[in-house]
């Protein structure tokens, strides 16, 4: 327990990686899903394949895989060598990305026919359809999902390490292991706890989304697509 | 130097074969502690008795939410301070099979949660034991609705295997990493590698999805 001060302080100097990976990360998850969720449920033939063929590639393989085509393969094509950190946040962002399209695309196919209809009837554009009725209303049923999904690339941040990202993991890993042999028990839950308490501030954040999400349409937060990202799962 | 050596592609597959079927039989023992696992937590967490239902509440979240590549150095550099020297595919199997069985145990409570009532009740009356009312009347109708949610995991599972690469453990990625390094050439290891698990896990997920539509129907 003496060391437990030293290791704290190694620890979160790997925070602010692992912050922005995640942070950054979420954003561009966000922006994929709805890029390419939408993007499945489009009239144009082209548009729908050229979106599966990135929610495939990216859902079929193995993000330690990706990660290690972006960091060591892609220099190599393109001759540009990506900062550890961003190529990593690039990975998390295009993997969770595909797996968040499917949300949308489930989210948005389960908003009632008549809601589409409602709008035809009063002659809506498809873009006022879309960001007006029916999207408010889908985003309510992704939240939970999303939650589960954003925890995961969390918990996928600590891949990172794996290409020498100097994150919570990696200072765990490489700097304290050798360094406080003897404690190994203390630095791991220390370690977990930490990726404990910021899952759980993702769920708080979360749960509020859902709660301002449901108030707009005026429902309540929908407990049966939580009881369905419980069980289904990000990956 | 070409971008794409087609020789040198062939040469290396049968290396990345090879590691594939150790992939493969992580995945195979780890899904089978993450099945039964699970059943197991699931099956005492429908049993609501105080303070364990709380311990297997809390086991369940904490594993839930922090990284499993984590949890894996954890079991890889803690139990040899207890006396207890494992190999790191053991290590891997314990690691993942424990790590996915929290997510299977909540699966297979949607699948006993769905059961009606009447069909417990209907236990009751008959004076059934209680393993029978488990064994012949509950799981019979609980796990095969959760199935398609179940094969899911065992996907994604298989997809995780290449963390282990960090325990060393020489699986599909780490022998792409390793001929690479050889060779100075990992275009053509890490995209073979890439194509194994599409190949794989495409067909796969595509066979759950078929699972889930008859179901449904």
């Amino acid at each position: 327990m003496d060391n437990l001060p030293q290791i704290v302080t190694v620890l979160f100097q790997g925070l602010p990686p692992t912050v922005i990976a995640a942070v950054g990360g979420i954003a561009l998850t966000i922006v994929l899903s709805f890029v390419a969720g939408l993007a499945l449920l489009s009239p144009r033939r082209w548009v729908r394949t050229i979106s599966r063929i990135y929610v495939e590639a990216f859902r079929g393989t193995s993000e330690v895989v990706q990660l290690f085509w972006i960091y060591f393969v892609l220099p190599l094509l393109v001759g540009v060598q990506l900062v550890p950190l961003f190529a990593g946040l690039l990975v998390l962002g295009l993997n969770h990305g595909a797996y968040g399209a499917e949300i949308v695309r489930g989210a948005v196919r389960s908003v009632p026919r008549a809601q589409y209809e409602g709008c035809v009837a009063l002659s809506l554009s498809p873009t006022q359809r879309m960001w007006r009725v029916i999207l408010p209303q889908a985003v309510v049923e992704m939240l939970p999902s999303f939650n589960n999904l954003f925890i995961q690339l969390l918990k996928s941040t600590s891949i990172l390490s794996l290409i020498t990202v100097a994150e919570v993991t990696q200072r765990g890993r490489a700097v304290l292991v050798p360094a406080f042999g003897d404690d190994i028990v203390l630095i791991f839950t220390v370690m977990l706890l930490i990726y404990l308490v910021l899952s759980v501030l993702i769920t708080t954040g979360m749960r509020y989304a859902e709660r301002v999400a449901a108030r707009k349409v005026g429902r309540r937060p929908s407990r049966e697509a939580r009881a369905v990202a419980m069980t289904t799962g990000a990956h | 130097m070409p971008l794409w050596d087609w020789g040198y592609a062939f040469e290396v597959l049968p290396q990345l074969l090879k590691a594939l079927l150790v992939t493969l039989e992580i995945t195979l023992l780890g899904s089978v502690v993450a099945l039964l696992l699970g059943l197991l937590i699931a099956v005492l967490r429908q049993a609501r008795i105080p303070v364990l239902d709380q311990v297997l509440w809390a086991f369940v979240e904490f594993i839930r939410s922090t990284p499993l590549l984590v949890q894996v150095f954890f079991l890889y550099f803690a139990l040899p301070r207890f006396g207890i020297t494992l190999s790191a595919l053991t290590v891997g199997v314990i690691g993942l099979g424990v790590h996915y069985a929290t997510y299977t145990s909540e699966v297979y409570r949607a699948g006993i949660e769905a059961v009606p009532r009447g069909q417990w009740e209907a236990a009751t009356a008959l004076s059934l034991p209680r393993s029978r009312t488990w064994t012949g009347v509950i799981l019979p109708q609980a796990i095969p609705r959760v199935l398609p949610a179940l094969g899911n995991y065992v996907i994604s599972m298989f997809k995780e295997v290449p963390l282990l690469l960090a325990i060393s453990v020489v699986e599909v990625v780490s022998k792409a990493q390793e001929i690479g390094s050889q060779t100075f050439r990992f275009t053509e290891p890490f995209t073979i590698a890439g194509l194994l698990f599409l190949v794989l896990s495409y067909p796969a997920s595509m066979l759950v999805r078929r699972l889930e539509r008859r179901r449904v129907a």
